[in-house]
This record gives C-alpha cells, structure tokens and sequence, in this order.
C-alpha cells in the first residue's frame, strides 16, 4: 500500500469550516515542506481539533483547498497521513501487541511491531492487556503506530497529553527524526513539544 | 485483503474475551421464549403451533439487543476516526465488521433454537425448519442493523432509536421468516416459496447494508 | 486451628491443598458405591427402569438450590464483612450451580419423554428450575461482564441476595400459574412415599453429589485465587514498565 512517490508539501488555501451554523474558522491558508513542522496554537474553541480533523478528512471543509503535491495521486490525504487525536483507539480486551498488530495490519498491511513497541518503551509488557495500562502508557502505545506505519503526513492532537516528561522527550525524538526523513508534522498543541524552529499559526485571534 | 481480514479477526477476539457480548444475546433469546409461555400459558398444543413466530420474534429481539455496541464501541475509543481513514473501503470494512457481529451472536441464535423448539413442544421437523430458515433470516436482521447502528452512532443513546429505525425495516424477514416455518408444519404453501424470498432478502441486505451504513457514517461527519 | 485463619487465602490455599486429594477420593468413593445401590435397586412398578434417573436428578436439583444458598451466604461474605475470600467462593460456586440446575433439567427431559411422552411440560416444578437457571446464567454473564474482580464480586453480590428474596416469590407465582392453567393430572414425582429400598441408593447418591460439589468447590476457589494473582502480578508488570 505504501507509496514510493513522497509528497513534497501540504497546501492549505482559504480554509473554511462550519460547524452548526457557526464558522470555526475561515480563510484560513497555510503550508508545511518536508522537513517541516507547523505547530497550530490558540484558545480553547478556536478550532485547532476541527483543522486537524478536516485535514485528516474526518470534518467537512466548507471551502477552500487542500492538497499534498507530488503525492501518490490514487491516495486520499487521509491514507497518506498519520492522525493522533485525543482518544487512544485501543481495545483494553486486547494485548499491548495485539492491538499494535491489527492496527498495522488495518493501516499498511504489514509490518514488524516489535521495534515499534520497544522505542516507546513497551516492548516488555506486549502480552498485556491493553486495560491494565495507564493513560501514559496507552498513550505511548498509539504512538508506537506511527513508527510502525509509514505515512509522510503527521496530523497531531495535543500529542503531549498523558506524558510524562521522559516520554515527551521520547515523542520529541520521534518527530525530529520524522522530520529529518523528510516528513511533515501539523500538530495542535497549546505550549511548547520540543521542536525548536517549527513554524506557528494562531487561530481565534481574529474573534 | 489483509486488512479486513485483520478487522473480521479483531472483531471475533473482542466478542469471545472479558466483556465482550457474544453469549449475551442467545442468554437473551433464552430468557425470552422462556417468558412467552407464562403470558400466554401452558398449552402445549397451543405452544406447538405458534413455536415459530415465538422463536422469530425473540431471535428479532436477540440480534437487535447487541447492535448498538456494533459501531459505537469503535466511535468512542477513536477506531473509526482510523477506519475511515484507512485505505480499506469503508463499505467492506462494515461488512467484515457485520459478518464477524453474525458469527459471535446471530449463530449462537440458530443453534440455540432446536434447543428452545424442546420448550416449546416443536416435533424436530418443525425444529429444523425454524432453525433453517434463521439461518437464512439472521443475516438479513444483521446487515439491516447495521445501517441503524450506523445512523446512531454519534449519539448518546442509540439503543432504543436503532430500535425504532430497524425494526420496521425487518417486517419482510419476519414475514417470509416465519411462513416458510409454518409451510414446513402446516402447509398449504410449498417450503421453498418463501424461503426463496427469504434468502433474496438476506442476499439484497448483505448488499445494501454496507453502502447504506457507509454513506450514513460519511454523512454523519460534520 | 482457628477459624479466622481460614479466611486468610494463603492459609487457604495451603489448607485446600491438603484436603482436597481426600475429598477427590471421598467423592469417588460414594459415586462407586453410589452407583452400585442405584443399579442393583428394584424397578419401579410403574415407572420400570426410569425411575433409576431419579438418583442423578434429585440429588441434582437439591444442589440447584443448595449452590444458591452457598452463593447467598458468600454474598452476605462480600457485603457485610467485606471479605475477599467470600468473592472467590461466590464466582467459584455459579458455574456449579449452572451445571447442576442444566443437569437437573436435563435428567428431567430425559425422565419426562417415556412418563409424559414429550421432553418438556411447562408444570410448576420444571418452570421454577428453569428459572433459577436463568438466573444462574445473568449472575455468570454479571461475572463476565465487569472486568473489575472486587467491583464484579459486590454487582455479583447485590443481584445473588436479590435473587434469594425473589427465588421463592418466583416460586409461589410459578405454582400459581401451573396450576391456573392446569389440571392437575400431572404425575408428581415419585408419589407419596418412597420405599425404602429407593430410599438407601437415594441419600447415598445426595452425598456422593454433596462431595462432589464441595471438591469442586475447594478446586475452582483454588483456580480463582491464583486467577486473581496472576491478574495482580500482570498488573503490577504493567506499572513497572517504562514509568
């Protein structure tokens, strides 16, 4: 499934979003290189889930354009991108392992999960159950899906949330290292995650 | 084709562990049939001859109660954020999804059944037509469930609006469900007409559900 | 020693142990000769061969109710005094209840094809037993439902005292209802007095299946300590790992 095109920028022009009937944000345009991090700040409300949600295609743009170039032009934007939202997407019924597997599997087809758990430290308890984690380890353990799979785009919801201030750095790392692959990263965050010269956009300075 | 596969045996190992439902409906079903008798008493003759609308309507009943975990469960936890945007066809992902929900709870049903046709005093052909025409039927009452937990998946309280969406869409299974069990007992019609028209509902269902619960879940989005 | 000490599970488990080989061969020991008095006791003059199921199906059904008495017992364990080991008796005792009421009532069947000449009559008797199975099966899925040991032993514990107030209400209007609806040409099981010769095979039978129970009882108690270890060792790995 993973292409072997890499897609060089994402485009944002004159984005626009409304949700019941009030404008979450509007003309809004931005874009992000490879080797490149926006980080996307403001106050609560202001619409940062909602822009990384319409990026990722699960919120409706009302208008404006949007496009990964030179990307693989049979994938959605969605297919080509990684999105870490506030809810962990796991399964407590399942192993550590298992619901790092299917994800894998669901995602890209394949993939080792052993390298991918150990980096963010859960390689030792991968025949867990996913319930006896805490909201730090769990939150580690939808990380560790972004290693496994392959994506050039980084849709990232407060990715700091839960963590303690070993596994910030551990995250910190990952996207340096994402970025020094040529990735991208979009993330909502509401201080600073440790990637120093990332470009910032603010939202709701205008209401 | 890995990846429905992956989610058919996600789906399979969630049923079967530690809080998962899948005995739960046929538990259900059980304590249903059991009931009927108490309301309408204990004539065994009586029995006999509406054993089968009994059984249907309790395995109705048993494969609406698990639907609204059917999609929600993914809805809340974050899964269905990755389903829809993973590169696998939404429509056959809710397939996958579907067909994994009718092996954990709509086949415990149609095994269960001969058991409960004993409560009910059915001789074993009447048995083995009420079981093979569930057989037939409780795929159709899944597919078409889905599309009601599809609708409802973004809300609070879906389980009793699923209801009211899906029930008046299972009438034809019922109808054709249950009269080629009574051609099979009592005639005058042949088995095969009804069951005919059963297993082309069961059929369409299987078609339509899917890419009728995928446009609701792409519409639902806001 | 002390009784309270038995309430330690360690102490428990060590004591169980020990007892249970002698249980195990107790139990053997009264099916052995159990069943030997069953086989070799006159037929029934009018019931012939049949009547012999007797010996699995009332010793059986006097388990259905004993299981939910020890239940009963070990839910007052867990509500009142709060004691871990009255959980583990209580998850220990439902499944062998659910298996000696689905025995009761299958013994049952098979008595009632050659006496009735149909598996199954919705009399009084039957329907109650068919209803505490019923809700031996809703405490089980309690069980399975709540991932919590202690959080499911205390639901478990609420809904198996419930069950105890509601299990002769249910009874009474059971009856009630069999005998609105029908006459009472039932045969009634066994008749007014049982011979002697019936008798001896009978009680031997109900001991052979009162050990049973409790070496069972003593081995799934066992197996649901060590479940629980197991469960806590798994979850202090996990808050070992990477904090």
């Amino acid at each position: 499934m993973s292409s072997n095109r890499r897609p060089t920028r994402l485009v944002a022009s004159e984005l626009a979003c409304v949700r019941g009937g009030r404008a979450v944000f509007s003309a809004l345009s931005f874009a992000v290189g490879t080797g490149e991090a926006l980080l996307v700040s403001g106050p609560n409300g202001a619409g940062k889930s909602s822009l990384l949600r319409a990026v990722a295609g699960l919120v409706r743009l009302t208008g404006g354009k949007l496009a990964l170039e030179d990307g693989d032009a049979e994938l959605t934007l969605g297919e080509q991108a990684h999105y870490l939202g506030h809810q962990d997407a796991l399964k407590p019924s399942l192993t550590v392992a298992e619901n790092l597997e299917f994800w894998t599997r669901y995602l890209d087809g394949g993939g080792a999960i052993a390298p991918a758990l150990d980096v963010v430290g859960l390689g030792g308890i991968a025949h867990l159950p996913a319930a006896y984690l805490s909201a730090g380890q769990r939150r580690r353990l939808s990380i560790a899906r972004l290693i496994a799979v392959a994506r050039p785009l980084w849709l990232l919801d407060e990715p700091t949330s839960a963590l303690d201030s070993a596994a910030q750095t551990m995250l910190a790392t990952l996207m340096r290292d994402h970025l020094a692959g040529g990735g991208m990263i979009l993330a909502a965050t509401h201080g600073p995650i440790g990637l120093d010269g990332a470009k910032e956009l603010r939202l709701g300075s205008a209401r | 084709m890995t990846a429905l596969a992956a989610l058919f045996v996600r789906d399979l190992k969630l049923s079967v562990r530690l809080g998962g439902g899948a005995l739960m409906g046929v538990l259900f079903f059980l304590i249903v049939v059991t009931l009927m008798p108490f309301a309408i008493g204990p004539d065994l003759a009586l029995l006999a001859r509406i054993g089968p609308a009994i059984l249907w309507l309790g395995a109705l009943l048993a494969s609406l109660l698990a639907l609204d975990r059917l999609i929600a469960s993914d809805y809340e936890d974050g899964s269905l954020d990755l389903i829809l945007m993973a590169p696998a066809p939404l429509e056959l992902a809710l397939a996958a999804k579907a067909i994994a929900h009718w092996l954990t709870t709509g086949l415990p049903l149609v095994i269960a059944a001969p058991l409960l046709g004993f409560l009910l005093n059915l001789d074993p052909a009447a048995t083995g037509a009420v079981a093979l025409t569930l057989l037939a039927g409780t795929p159709a009452l899944t597919f078409i469930g889905l599309i009601g937990a599809a609708l409802t998946v973004a809300l609070r309280r879906g389980g009793l609006l699923i209801a009211v969406l899906v029930l008046p869409l299972t009438v034809p299974v019922l109808i054709f469900g249950v009269a080629a069990s009574n051609a099979a007992i009592v005639g005058p019609l042949p088995f095969g007409t009804p069951f005919t028209i059963l297993c082309a509902l069961a059929l369409m269902s299987a078609v339509v559900g899917p890419f009728a619960a995928a446009a609701a879940l792409r519409h639902g989005l806001e | 020693m002390p009784l309270i000490d038995l309430a330690n599970p360690t102490r428990f488990l060590a004591l169980s142990h020990r007892l249970l080989p002698w249980f195990a061969a107790a139990t053997a020991a009264a099916f052995a000769s159990g069943i030997y008095l069953a086989v070799s006791a006159p037929d029934d003059y009018q019931q012939g061969a049949t009547v012999k199921i007797m010996f699995v199906h009332v010793p059986a059904a006097w388990l259905a109710m004993g299981c939910w008495t020890v239940m009963t017992i070990a839910a007052l364990g867990t509500l009142v005094w709060r004691h871990p080991l009255a959980d583990v008796a209580a998850r220990a005792a439902a499944p062998l209840g659910a298996a000696f009421t689905a025995m009761c009532l299958i013994t049952g069947m098979l008595w009632g094809r050659p006496m009735w000449g149909t598996y199954w009559v919705w009399d009084g008797r039957l329907t109650s037993v068919l209803v505490l199975f019923l809700m031996y099966l809703g405490v089980l899925a309690l069980w399975r439902t709540v991932e919590d040991p202690s959080r499911a032993a205390r639901a478990a514990a609420v809904l198996t005292l419930v069950g105890a107030i509601n299990l002769p209400i249910i009874k009474f209007s059971v009856d009630w209802w069999a005998t609105l609806h029908q006459p009472a040409s039932v045969l009634r099981l066994g008749g007014p007095t049982i011979h002697s010769s019936l008798l001896t095979p009978l009680l031997v039978m109900a001991l052979a299946f009162l050990l049973l129970f409790v070496t069972l009882h003593l081995a799934a108690m066992r197996n649901e300590i060590m479940r629980r270890r197991v469960r806590t060792m798994l979850m202090l790995q996990a808050e070992a790992a990477g904090h």
